[in-house]
């Protein structure tokens, strides 16, 4: 036996249809460009990846084929390699100097300013400029960094060509660009309640302590999205590395220390027309990367600190 | 909520019917009508070439002029993006014709980018015969004409004089002729300073020149037909070891990699002017280069030669293609022609002799595929050796005349990335010669014979 709903019911449930309808039509430019600019990508991508693919005949769906062949290309394991220890390296590195960087501007007063201005300001070269700079800078033989390692009495290493050197030498680069990490966290040093830091004087701590006990609980929510924004950069990490060792200026000359994943899908994309094969290899890129993350949002819940609350 | 399942339902449903897709089919050229007596019209969009300096600019005229005033070339200017070029074929809206390596030709043709160009060749009357063999042949992909060959790059030994006679040698020493005299030289020549290299003695060019000097060895590095890797050979193999002890003698690869990266290569700081480097092959154009930035370099110069010192040059260069669904193949066939013939080099070269002339330079001359108008434009180049720039253009004419080149294949790109990946891991990494080139000959026939296996089911 049914039972018809009252009409004070059904008069919600329209208000609650018109209210989705006008809802569904606000937001519909941004389901639009998510739709043709990041589902489409990404759903023809995962298509792709089932197939084989030249770019130019249409593709053969070839079914796991390609990610079987992804399990046995050394490549793959070697790309892996570099990206996971490059990234291992770099993470970290730009934390460390971005936040000295962000401490000590934050004790600069009135230049303060000048100083914001001119750690981000390398934020603003061109990839491919630092991949060029990072051949002139790090040259072996007339390269800055070395000559400022001789006035120590080091004799440098040959930073873009011994491998051993080839990727703490692109982590070296990659802190030319760590002024918007400065500046993140710049800005959330400065909601620092000073309470809390006289407290802490008033207690006996000391300069470490503050910034270990207090500070960095604090700002810990910062340091979590830059960690978590650098590492996926990381894991994707091309232009400079390709630029400086793989690009137009070396076209023959190439150093597997460098051979990042993204420059060896890019390779099988766009140089051997494994358009595919590049897709499995996108897919899996992005497995990584949403495993990595999760992994990192776990590890939030235990050392980010939010303040004012519940998150 | 049922709204909501139902948009995204239907927006699952076009993106998969996009996918569906796939990239469409264009039209091939079977129905054009090549005929160099034919009035052509319409705009014929070139890719990947740019009118940057007057041997560009006077062919490309002489091309309008034969293509009409109702033709409109329209240039896409720059290097070829291969694949802004792919994908404009995939989607059914190429340029009416391509400009690009000739080492890509076969890539291009084995996927089916580019059209075979007998009927090209045939309607408007190209002579395929005034082209270098070693040209056309790195065109030739499946016995069919793919391309009309261009400029032509060969190397040059380039060496430092006043270095060589300090050290108590000349260029016959380091012209390659024999590697043993070429080591002692390097030995001779080369200069350290508080352990650091401050002058190499010979650069061998490595990864690039290793074609070279396993030609000079006696061995190819594929097969003539283009499907056989023949990376392990021997004679490759000894010419890995002998050019990589090159680098051994001088402290490694990396110490002459990091000397030879400070030079200010094209400016009158270069490697040669500043008495840095010794001696090493470099492409021809690096004649003009040195000519203009440093003309009072104490220069020598011979082509590089093989052990039983004939010449020997491994040549390089570009070539004309029409892309599969040309708008206009008509007009593009006759542009290739124009821009290739006999009479527009010499008209060309003229020109440049011309403003060199008046600029109070040098003219060094041209290289190009078409044996006819360099025969011609010779005549027009210093070549008497009475300075040493007209001994660089002899020897670059030479050097043109014992041309090899790689054949087409349809794993170009593969099967380079294969040999230099493992000459890379023998310089920076020590790998043993010996190993590397197995195991680049495994990878590079695997590419081999996977794209020729997928030609064949075509």
């Amino acid at each position: 036996m049914s039972v018809a709903a009252p009409p004070a019911r059904r008069a919600a449930g329209g208000r609650r249809r018109r209210e989705g309808r006008a809802a569904l039509l606000f937001i519909s430019p941004w389901l639009i460009g998510f739709a043709v600019f990041m589902a489409y990508p990404v759903l023809y991508t995962m298509y792709l990846s089932l197939t084989d693919y030249d770019v130019i005949n249409d593709p053969t769906f070839v079914g796991l084929e390609n990610y079987r062949e992804l399990v046995s290309d050394e490549k793959v394991t070697l790309a892996l390699r570099n990206t996971f220890i490059y990234t291992a390296m770099a993470v970290p590195a730009q934390l460390v100097l971005s936040l000295a960087l962000a401490l000590l501007l934050q004790r600069a007063g009135r230049a303060a300013g000048f100083f914001r201005t001119a750690f981000f300001l390398p934020k603003m070269t061109p990839p491919v400029a630092v991949g060029v700079l990072l051949l002139m800078l790090l040259n072996g033989q007339s390269g800055l960094l070395n000559e400022f390692l001789g006035w120590f009495g080091i004799n440098g290493p040959n930073w873009t060509t011994d491998p051993d050197w080839v990727k703490p030498g692109l982590v070296v680069m990659s802190l030319w660009t760590v002024g918007s990490s400065v500046i993140i966290l710049l800005a959330a040093l400065q909601e620092v309640p000073d309470e809390l830091l006289d407290a802490a004087r008033v207690d006996g701590a000391g300069w470490w302590g503050r910034l270990r006990h207090v500070v960095l609980p604090i700002i810990s929510p910062a340091i979590y999205f830059i960690v978590v924004v650098d590492t996926i950069a990381s894991l994707q990490s091309f232009t400079e590395a390709y630029t400086a060792f793989f690009g137009a200026g070396n076209t023959t000359y190439s150093n597997d220390a460098a051979l990042f994943y993204a420059i060896y899908l890019f390779q099988q994309a766009f140089e051997f027309l494994h358009m595919g094969y590049a897709s499995a290899m996108a897919v899996l890129l992005f497995g990584i990367v949403m495993v990595v993350t999760a992994v990192q949002v776990m590890l939030s819940r235990r050392y980010v600190h939010y303040t004012g609350g519940p998150r | 909520m049922r709204g909501v399942r139902r948009i995204s339902v239907a927006a699952a449903a076009m993106l998969l019917a996009g996918c569906a897709q796939g990239t469409g089919d264009s039209e091939d050229t079977s129905d054009a009508t090549f005929d160099s007596d034919a009035e052509l019209s319409g705009e014929v969009q070139v890719m990947g070439f740019g009118a940057g300096d007057e041997i560009a600019t006077v062919r490309l005229d002489r091309a309008k002029e034969a293509l009409g005033s109702e033709a409109d070339v329209k240039l896409i200017e720059g290097d070829l993006d291969i694949q802004q070029f792919l994908s404009s074929v995939a989607s059914g809206e190429p340029p009416a014709l391509v400009y690009a390596e000739r080492s890509q030709i076969g890539t291009f043709a084995s996927r089916g980018a580019v059209v075979p160009l007998t009927d090209c060749i045939e309607g408007e009357g190209i002579d395929t015969s005034v082209f270098r063999e070693s040209a056309l042949g790195e065109v030739t992909f499946d016995d069919e004409v793919y391309g009309i060959p261009e400029f032509n790059v060969v190397q040059l030994t380039q060496a430092n004089a006043d270095l060589l006679e300090q050290s108590g040698h000349t260029i016959e020493d380091v012209n390659g002729s024999d590697w043993d005299a070429v080591s002692a030289a390097n030995e001779d020549l080369m200069k350290m300073e508080g352990g650091n290299l401050a002058t190499i003695g010979y650069d061998s060019k490595l990864p690039e020149f290793l074609p070279l000097w396993a030609k000079a060895n006696g061995a190819d590095l594929i097969s003539e037909d283009g499907r056989t890797a023949q990376l392990d050979d021997p004679a490759v193999v000894e010419a890995l070891e002998w050019a990589v002890s090159i680098y051994d003698a001088q402290g490694g690869f990396g110490e002459v990699k990091a000397l030879r990266d400070s030079a200010d290569f094209f400016g009158d700081g270069n490697q040669f002017a500043t008495g840095v480097l010794g001696a090493m092959p470099m492409e021809q154009w690096y004649v003009s280069v040195l000519n203009d930035v440093s003309p009072d370099a104490p220069m020598a110069f011979d082509t590089v030669r093989d052990l039983q010192g004939e010449p020997i040059a491994w040549a390089s260069g570009s070539a004309w293609a029409i892309p599969k669904g040309s708008p206009n193949p008509e007009a593009a066939c006759r542009l290739a022609r124009v821009m290739t013939e006999t009479d527009s080099w010499i008209a060309a070269a003229e020109e440049r002799v011309r403003l060199r002339e008046e600029s109070g330079g040098l003219f060094t001359g041209i290289l190009t595929a078409n044996e006819a108008a360099d025969e011609a434009v010779r005549e027009m180049a210093p070549t008497d050796g009475d300075s040493v720039w007209s001994q660089a253009v002899a020897a670059m004419y030479e050097a043109n005349d014992h041309t090899f080149a790689m054949p087409a294949n349809p794993a170009g790109d593969e099967f380079e990335q294969a040999w230099q990946d493992e000459v890379n891991k023998v310089l920076t990494d020590g790998k043993e010669p010996a190993d590397a080139l197995a195991d680049a000959q495994t990878a590079a026939q695997e590419a081999l014979d996977e794209a020729w296996a997928t030609w064949d089911e075509k």
